[in-house]
């Protein structure tokens, strides 16, 4: 126990310090997370409308294989890319190996099926309960699964929340691909991962409890926004 | 109705932001692949910035396994491989995926043990440490990783006479793990453990550890920069690739490596001129 | 009389093992103000949707005649709202016909102020009563300016006031030459609406007449059955 008060202390005298350099590590964090999140929530979503809708001979196995790729590990994801992009493997001559570009590619891949599946599963319940209804005004298949996406779009968001949490958390991905250099492509948890192997425990626990505490803030201020919109509607006699 | 407009957006926000990213091309830096134990002994936030100031060259640090960044130098993802492990470096260079192996440094193993020391292993000589770990069936943790540690540790074993994989006793575990978490498993399990000195020094969760065996000369590492091949791999960044090389065996690198003390101690002893 | 807009022939209509329509053969002409009559899963709702072609036909043809790009509409018993306005709601139909926004925009206005929900038009279409939603679906339906309209038991989820309001509705369009066909479980509503009604049992046609015809007239034994109201549970 005293252990833990020890790492909750030195999370509040991190915070508190502004160092720079936790700075720098924790905008990385976002910037890489948040970018893959984007890109892979932006295809995942298209695959998961089209897949919705799409009917074609071994539909039913690649959503068996979309359904794996959920457990895929990242530690996985890391080596393939990395094998990629290697100066000796086929995209090495683009040299993005071991920079933030990096390790955006790979959370991409690692996060998207995720959303492609959760997305699928969304849209084809909504579709198969309104579906008639749009089809009904002209829409054709991918007009229909893209309306439906639009509508249940606060469920996609929670989605596109999972895919982001999945992405900030993982190590195994960023440390294969980006190589945890100091300045350059050290996330939390590659410094977490380095601070426990150096064996300060607490500085590591720490610095996980800011990494938590840096997402609960994003999680306040999404969930402030779309409260401010909401009262907006009912201040303007939108919402009953 | 909305939804035009957001998917619109998302893709331009993909495709920014995928642009954003790739615009790092044309600095003045090098990758040099090296290991762990190095970097956690805290030697490069020491002697990289004196090398950025002297040549206005950035080194990007990949700190992994040594049997890892040797195989990142011979992808040719890296400028400079800098590493311990003589024989595995000759060989790289022997395969021609590596210019030329100049000698550095050297900083010491010790063996870390429980503090009252059950197998009685106390003293200079590693070859009867590791005879008498082994005759006593000790708790011990190797690394297991084909690291510059692990290494030695396997020739220290040979120099005792002992086969560890035909009389592995249960005691001996393998982590297949860095310097930190093979302390950290030591500490929490009372077992001895060969370490380098650098990462012992830094090392803050000793629980019962101390150094038990250090001195003999066996124990000493050398340290070894090469340049990756640019015959092999065009696009290596030789030219500043071969200043970091040179500048570790300059008076000025040497006398920088000397300079790093950790608790007061030195870690590193640089040996370019006389080997 | 003109060509019929649409025309079943010898429809048949299966889903999985299940017939759901058997051998119909119907033809809709211009101005014609249609009901369908007949138990639950006598097929009603499936010959609705043969018609507007949202199911496929296992046997038999569905022929459009006269226009060839005819425009038909569908209200369902259950009115789908996104969640937006009631105005973005309506413009649905149009938004997927790619009208120009401020075309689109002025006839969906137009399209709930024909329906008297014009005050409504900035609210989310999912806050308004169900009647209120009935109608927009209406005016969703009637923006499109259809050439057709089918309505599947559009009242029966609706209490008496909203019943009537949106009957109103109904009756307002098809004065104004909308050709019709609603199915319906309410005979006075066929009564007041319809001056054709079809009698359907498991699927198959077994009356197509003129409205009074259908309520005077001789008919099938299964027909008068079902208009005494004693349609025995076989």
């Amino acid at each position: 126990m005293n252990e833990f008060a020890e790492s909750a202390s030195r999370a509040a005298q991190l915070v508190a310090s502004g160092d720079p350099e936790l700075l720098r590590i924790v905008g990385l964090s976002f910037a890489v997370s948040a970018t893959a999140t984007i890109i892979s929530t932006t295809f995942g979503l298209f695959a998961g409308a089209a897949l919705a809708v799409w009917r074609f001979t071994g539909r039913a196995g690649v959503i068996v294989l979309l359904n794996t790729l959920l457990a895929l590990p990242s530690v996985v994801v890391g080596l393939v890319i990395y094998m990629l992009l290697s100066r000796a493997g086929p995209l090495g001559s683009f040299g993005i190996l071991f920079t933030p570009s990096a390790m955006v590619i790979a959370q991409s891949f690692l996060v998207a099926p995720i959303v492609a599946a959760l997305t699928r599963q969304a849209i084809e319940d909504a579709l198969r309960d309104h579906g008639e209804q749009l089809r009904s005004l002209g829409a054709g298949p991918f007009e229909c699964a893209l309306i439906i996406a639009w509508d249940e779009r606060i469920a996609l968001l929670t989605v596109a929340l999972v895919a982001f949490g999945r992405a900030i958390s993982e190590v195994g991905a960023v440390m294969m691909v980006g190589g945890n250099i100091a300045g350059v492509t050290r996330v939390m948890t590659t410094a977490i991962a380095l601070e426990t192997s150096k064996g300060d425990l607490p500085r590591a626990l720490g610095l996980g409890m800011v990494l938590l505490f840096v997402v609960l803030l994003l999680n306040v201020l999404i969930g402030a926004l779309r409260g401010w919109r909401l009262s907006g509607d009912q201040r303007r006699g939108v919402v009953a | 109705m909305g939804l035009i407009r957001t998917g619109r957006g998302m893709l331009m926000l993909s495709l920014l932001a995928l642009t954003a990213f790739a615009a790092h091309a044309q600095e003045r830096s090098i990758v040099v692949a090296s290991t762990t134990s190095t970097e956690q002994s805290g030697l490069f936030s020491h002697l990289l910035p004196a090398f950025t100031k002297a040549s206005g060259i950035t080194v990007k640090v990949v700190a992994v396994g040594t049997g890892q960044a040797l195989d990142i130098g011979r992808r040719g993802d890296a400028d400079v491989v800098f590493v311990h492990d003589q024989v595995a470096e000759e060989k790289f260079v022997a395969e021609g995926f590596g210019l030329q192996r100049l000698p550095v440094m050297f900083n010491d193993f010790v063996i870390v043990g429980p503090s009252d020391d059950p197998a009685g292993v106390k003293g200079r000589d590693v070859a009867e440490a590791m005879r008498k770990l082994a005759a006593s069936k000790s708790s011990f943790i190797s690394r297991g990783d084909k690291s510059g540690t692990h290494a030695a540790e396997l020739g220290y074993w040979k120099a005792a006479g002992i086969d560890t994989l035909a009389a592995k006793w249960a005691g001996y575990k393998e982590c297949g793990c860095g310097m930190g978490p093979a302390l950290n498993m030591g500490s929490s399990t009372d077992a001895y453990v060969l370490t380098d000195r650098g990462t012992w020094l830094s090392f803050k969760n000793r629980g019962r550890l101390a150094v038990l065996v250090e001195g003999d000369t066996r124990l000493f590492n050398q340290y070894g920069v090469i340049v990756v091949n640019p015959a092999r791999h065009p696009h290596v960044k030789a030219e500043w690739a071969k200043a970091f090389a040179d500048w570790l065996v300059s008076p000025l690198g040497q006398g920088t490596i000397a300079a790093y003390k950790v608790g007061g101690e030195q870690l590193f002893f640089p040996n370019a001129s006389t080997r | 009389m003109s060509f019929p807009l649409i025309e079943l022939q010898s429809a048949s209509v299966h889903f999985g093992t299940v017939a759901a329509l058997k051998d119909v053969s119907f033809a809709l002409s211009r101005g014609d103000r249609v009901a369908l009559v007949g138990a639950n899963g006598s097929g009603k709702s499936t010959l609705l949707r043969a018609m507007h072609g949202l199911v496929p036909l296992t046997a038999g043809r569905r022929v459009l005649g006269e226009t060839p790009s005819l425009r038909v509409a569908m209200v369902f018993q259950h009115p789908f709202m996104l969640r937006t306005s009631t105005l973005s709601n309506v413009e649905l139909g149009l938004v997927l016909q790619r009208m120009p926004k401020a075309q689109r925009r002025e006839r969906a206005m137009r399209a709930l102020e024909r329906v008297g929900l014009a005050a409504e038009a900035g609210r989310i279409g999912r806050v308004l009563s169900a009647g209120q939603q009935q109608r927009a679906a209406l005016a969703r339906a009637w923006a499109v300016q259809p050439d057709v309209l089918l309505l599947d038991e559009p009242t029966a989820s609706l209490d008496p006031t909203a019943k009537r309001e949106v009957e109103n509705l109904i009756a307002e369009f098809s004065a104004q030459g909308i050709t019709m066909i609603m199915s319906s479980h309410n005979l006075g509503q066929v009564k007041r609406l319809a001056d054709r009604v079809l009698y359907l049992e498991h699927g198959r046609v077994l009356a197509d007449v003129s409205t009074e015809h259908f309520f005077s007239g001789t008919l099938p034994d299964e027909a008068t059955l079902f208009l005494k109201g004693e349609l025995p549970w076989a």
